[in-house]
């Protein structure tokens, strides 16, 4: 399961970032990736209908939220989190 | 160049559905802001709103009237109503031919719009009423105040997101400025609390589950309003002529384009918007003592309005008073500038600054006079309204006290 999580966020956040997927490092962060705010809520979108999720993010306070940006593996784990959550 | 007075104004919204009740809710510092009653509420993650509760149509209009009026031209004739009757003004003859109205929205009939589509999406029926047209036009409000009142000049709508009502209300200083036109309606209608107009404002991750707290660290984003607000303008000799009650002088207008980004407000092109208002108007930073603020309550928005203000004014920014009454009635898109242009007629005849509500803590990036929590006595001169749209598009206006 892990696996495939991390490959469809690496896809979407790959896809924002107009990157091959071979380029988007799980240690990056969003502004080394080059994704604004606008591509983060468009990132967090597509995370929510790729996996039939809801993401609590509020684009006023990015960094504040219970869902962590600070970097692709944070993303992925967050995703497995709520995932986890939604089994649960 | 004529000058420009105000002698009407009409209003509508979460507060008060008048202005008289408008300005008192401003000096008590309520917040209108309440759980939403809209269909299907359950589907959204958004659940309050700065809605207009009891608002009966049909006590003021007749049935063939209501199949034509969206909410949105409802809450503009209501207003409009309150503005002429204040004003004294007649149109009939020949005035009507030199008066005309400018007003600001920025989605129309959008609950026609969203009635609509339920019935052929989701309810799967083949056939609309007749007139969903003529009632979801973005026009139809300035359309049906101009048979209303017999205003045969320049009439037309604006649609400049949240800075439409300041767009059209600047557009109307400058027709009577000019001589074009010597009576103006002017001012804007919103009515987009609706499950469509909800949800679509969700998908931007910028609106708060619980109040609009402009300026405050603790601030999480905006909350959407309804309603209108109308008001007359006029040439300050015919005004003064026929012995009107005069509200207040519009003195100045300015608008700019940050020409930068979709979303994201620039510092400067706000900062030039204000700027040019104070030249328009021939006067100095030190004469405005309020600024009626677009605060939203969104982070982008407060720190690049407080920002901008700090840019233009200098050390005066620290002596000037700003406040968005946003926190008490909610973001009315576009017709937000014309409820907003209440507070500054109240501030120049009352001496009442309607305060910023819902200010919890104070954010070093927003380190102005927001006038918090509670309205203040101060008699001010001269005020500014900012609007600031989506787009970058930016419009400010200035007001005098007569």
């Amino acid at each position: 399961m892990s696996s495939s999580v991390q490959d469809k966020v690496v896809a979407i956040i790959a896809e924002q970032a107009v990157l091959d997927v071979a380029d988007v490092k799980l240690d990056m962060s969003l502004d080394d990736l080059g994704i604004d705010s606008l591509g983060l809520v468009e990132s967090i979108f597509a995370i929510e209908e790729a996996f039939d999720i809801s993401v609590p993010f509020n684009a006023n306070a990015p960094t504040q939220n219970d869902f962590d940006i600070s970097s692709v593996s944070a993303m992925v784990r967050a995703v497995e989190g709520l995932l986890a959550q939604k089994v649960a | 160049m004529k000058r420009v007075v105000i002698t009407g104004a009409g209003t509508i919204n979460a507060l008060a559905h008048d202005v008289p009740g408008t300005f008192a809710a401003f000096r008590d510092g309520r917040c209108g802001i309440t759980d939403l009653d809209i269909r299907d509420k359950d589907r959204l993650s958004i659940q309050i709103g700065g809605q207009v509760h009891n608002w009966d149509p049909e006590a003021h209009f007749n049935r063939q009237q209501i199949v034509l009026y969206d909410k949105f031209t409802q809450f503009t004739l209501l207003a409009a109503r309150q503005a002429v009757a204040q004003s004294g003004l007649d149109f009939d003859g020949r005035l009507g031919y030199d008066a005309g109205v400018v007003l600001g929205t920025a989605g129309g009939g959008v609950n026609t719009w969203d009635d609509n589509y339920r019935a052929v999406y989701e309810e799967g029926k083949n056939r609309v009423h007749p007139f969903v047209v003529p009632k979801l036009m973005n026009n139809a409000a300035a359309s049906h105040l101009s048979m209303e009142y017999n205003l045969k000049g320049p009439s037309y709508t604006v649609a400049t997101a949240c800075a439409s009502s300041n767009h059209a209300m600047g557009q109307a200083f400058h027709m009577i400025r000019s001589g074009m036109t010597r009576a103006m309606l002017t001012g804007g209608s919103e009515s987009m609390l609706c499950f469509g107009g909800i949800k679509a404002w969700e998908g931007l991750r910028v609106m708060s589950k619980d109040a609009c707290r402009p300026f405050s660290l603790t601030r999480n984003g905006m909350v959407q309003g309804e309603g209108a607000a109308v008001f007359v303008f006029e040439e300050y000799e015919m005004a003064r002529a026929r012995g009107a009650e005069i509200l207040a002088e519009v003195i100045g207008f300015a608008m700019t384009s940050d020409a930068s980004d979709i979303v994201m407000p620039l510092k400067q092109g706000g900062a030039r918007a204000m700027a040019g208002a104070m030249r328009d108007a021939r006067i100095n930073p030190e004469d405005v003592g309020y600024i009626n603020a677009h605060g939203t309550g969104t982070a982008a928005n407060d720190k690049t309005e407080c920002a901008a203000v700090a840019d233009v004014f200098g050390p005066h920014a620290d002596r000037l008073m700003i406040s968005s009454t946003k926190s008490m009635h909610g973001h009315l898109i576009g017709g937000t500038g014309a409820v907003e242009l209440l507070a500054c007629i109240m501030a120049l005849r009352d001496g009442v600054i309607a305060p910023t509500i819902g200010y919890e803590e104070p954010d070093p990036e927003c380190a102005l006079d927001i006038v918090p929590n509670v309205a203040r006595d101060a008699a001010v001169e001269v005020c500014l309204s900012n609007a600031f749209a989506f787009g970058g598009l930016n419009a400010v206006l200035a007001l005098r006290r007569v």
